[in-house]
């Protein structure tokens, strides 16, 4: 039974990873919307550079909504048909775990990137590095896992955007707000133990979440 | 939630008239800053024990609906949740008033307003999630599931907040609880009445709503009964 739930992961793992590759559209888009959201930023900070707090806030409020973006896409490329088809063939717990999965490595591919380019415009001021990937990381799973079920609400609600938006937001909140703290004290180069309480938290979170999410999804998926 | 007899409505409508009076008449400690307006410890903070008993039992009933799909469970979620909004735009206002007579501005950004705005947004989403769908059932599943799910997700808010500002509410941030302004208990005679009385109302109005939507439900089978007769 186990080993039947992995297999079917494995497998759903590597079909979306397939298809993406295949179309490369997700990942294409929001690399542009992220290249375009820091440039507009860019120049209507008037080709200056952002104090700190800004450039934090403004690296996290982008962020957030790439994976706003990006993840209200994986149920999107579902039609009809197919979703029918893998309800036949894989348990609705094995398809969200898949799915949580694949978003979180395309979430922390696509905010390591966003991070590049972010502060290829707009400068780097953090000091310690290490700290502040690590945190990309845990943030990327965070969102990948909290938006992934909020994806699926909205899809059975015809796919709208602002819905996603409207759903996801407060939902995220609690894990963006601990983010932002633990990256400004990357930022300042504090001490790593001040920031293993907020890690310890968002760890937390993302535990709730994905607990939830496999628990409930079964009902989302039979309707 | 149904609830036999009038005894309770008896009830709830002493208790609230006790919690008028009672808050309006009788005496309060005399506080710095807080003056007389100390008596809306009654009307404010009863608003918030209620939203969150409301928005709980909601939860209650859409885990319900989840594990057997009856109209009646998701009749109850819903105006659980939306009596638990109401109690919470009451509880925000009657806040964001004593707020600028006491603290000096509607909004000081204080750790429990700000979870109290974000979880009116989630049942702000909520409200709207519903209105997508035209079939029942499937409203009544996924609606189910957001309320859970946002639930869950909201829980963690009200532990994170107050470790980013510290909040200006008694009992919190260094702050004395309410406790050490209310040496003598007077407070307390009010208060918990009042508490009852509120919570009370709340699911009183969920009760004529649940009513109404029933009575509606009935109505419209029958109207449609009555075109396909024809």
């Amino acid at each position: 039974m186990r080993n039947r739930l992995l297999a079917e992961v494995k497998a759903l793992f590597v079909k979306e990873v397939m298809l993406e590759w295949r179309q490369k559209y997700a990942f294409n888009s929001i690399i542009v919307y992220i290249v375009s959201t820091v440039f507009v930023c860019y120049l209507s900070f008037n080709l200056r550079l952002p104090d700190a707090i800004t450039w934090n806030a403004l690296f996290w409020i982008i962020l957030l909504f790439a994976a706003v973006n990006g993840i209200s896409k994986s149920f999107q490329q579902e039609r009809e048909g197919r979703m029918f088809f893998y309800y036949q063939l894989a348990s609705p717990e094995a398809i969200i775990i898949a799915k949580m999965l694949y978003n979180a490595c395309f979430m922390m591919v696509i905010s390591l990137t966003g991070l590049l380019i972010f502060s290829l415009v707009l400068g780097n001021p953090v000091q310690d590095n290490l700290l502040f990937i690590l945190n990309i990381v845990v943030g990327a799973i965070g969102f990948s896992s909290t938006l992934t079920m909020i994806s699926g609400i909205a899809s059975k609600a015809g796919n709208n955007g602002s819905l996603m938006a409207v759903m996801g937001l407060p939902v995220v909140l609690p894990l963006l707000l601990m983010l932002i703290k633990v990256s400004k004290n990357a930022m300042d180069g504090l001490a790593r133990s001040t920031s293993v309480d907020e890690i310890v938290t968002i760890m937390a979170i993302i535990t709730i979440v994905i607990a939830v999410s496999v628990m409930l999804f079964p009902y989302l998926w039979r309707s | 939630m149904k609830i036999k007899g009038l005894w309770w409505k008896l009830l709830t409508i002493v208790l609230l008239l006790y919690t008028l009076l009672g808050g309006l008449v009788m005496d309060v400690p005399r506080l710095v800053i807080l003056n007389e307006t100390v008596r809306n410890l009654y009307f404010h903070v009863p608003m918030w024990f209620g939203m969150v008993i409301m928005l709980g039992v909601s939860v209650y009933y859409s885990i319900r609906y989840l594990k057997e799909p009856l109209t009646k469970f998701d009749n109850n979620a819903v105006e659980f949740a939306n009596a638990g909004i109401l109690f919470g735009i009451l509880g925000m206002v009657s806040g964001m008033i004593w707020a600028k007579f006491t603290w000096g501005a509607y909004w000081s950004g204080d750790p429990k307003q700000n979870a109290a705005a974000v979880g009116l947004l989630i049942y702000f989403a909520y409200a709207i999630l519903r209105g997508v769908f035209e079939d029942e059932q499937q409203r009544g599943r996924i609606s189910a599931v957001y309320n859970i799910f946002a639930y869950a997700a909201f829980i963690p808010l009200i532990y994170v907040l107050p470790r980013l500002t510290d909040s200006l509410h008694p009992g919190n941030g260094g702050n004395p609880g309410f406790n050490a302004y209310d040496l003598d208990s007077k407070l307390r005679m009010v208060f918990y009445p009042a508490v009852i009385a509120w919570t009370m109302l709340g699911v009183w109005i969920v009760n004529l709503r649940v009513r109404f939507r029933v009575i509606q439900a009935a109505n419209t089978e029958k109207m449609l009964e009555k075109n396909s007769s024809y």
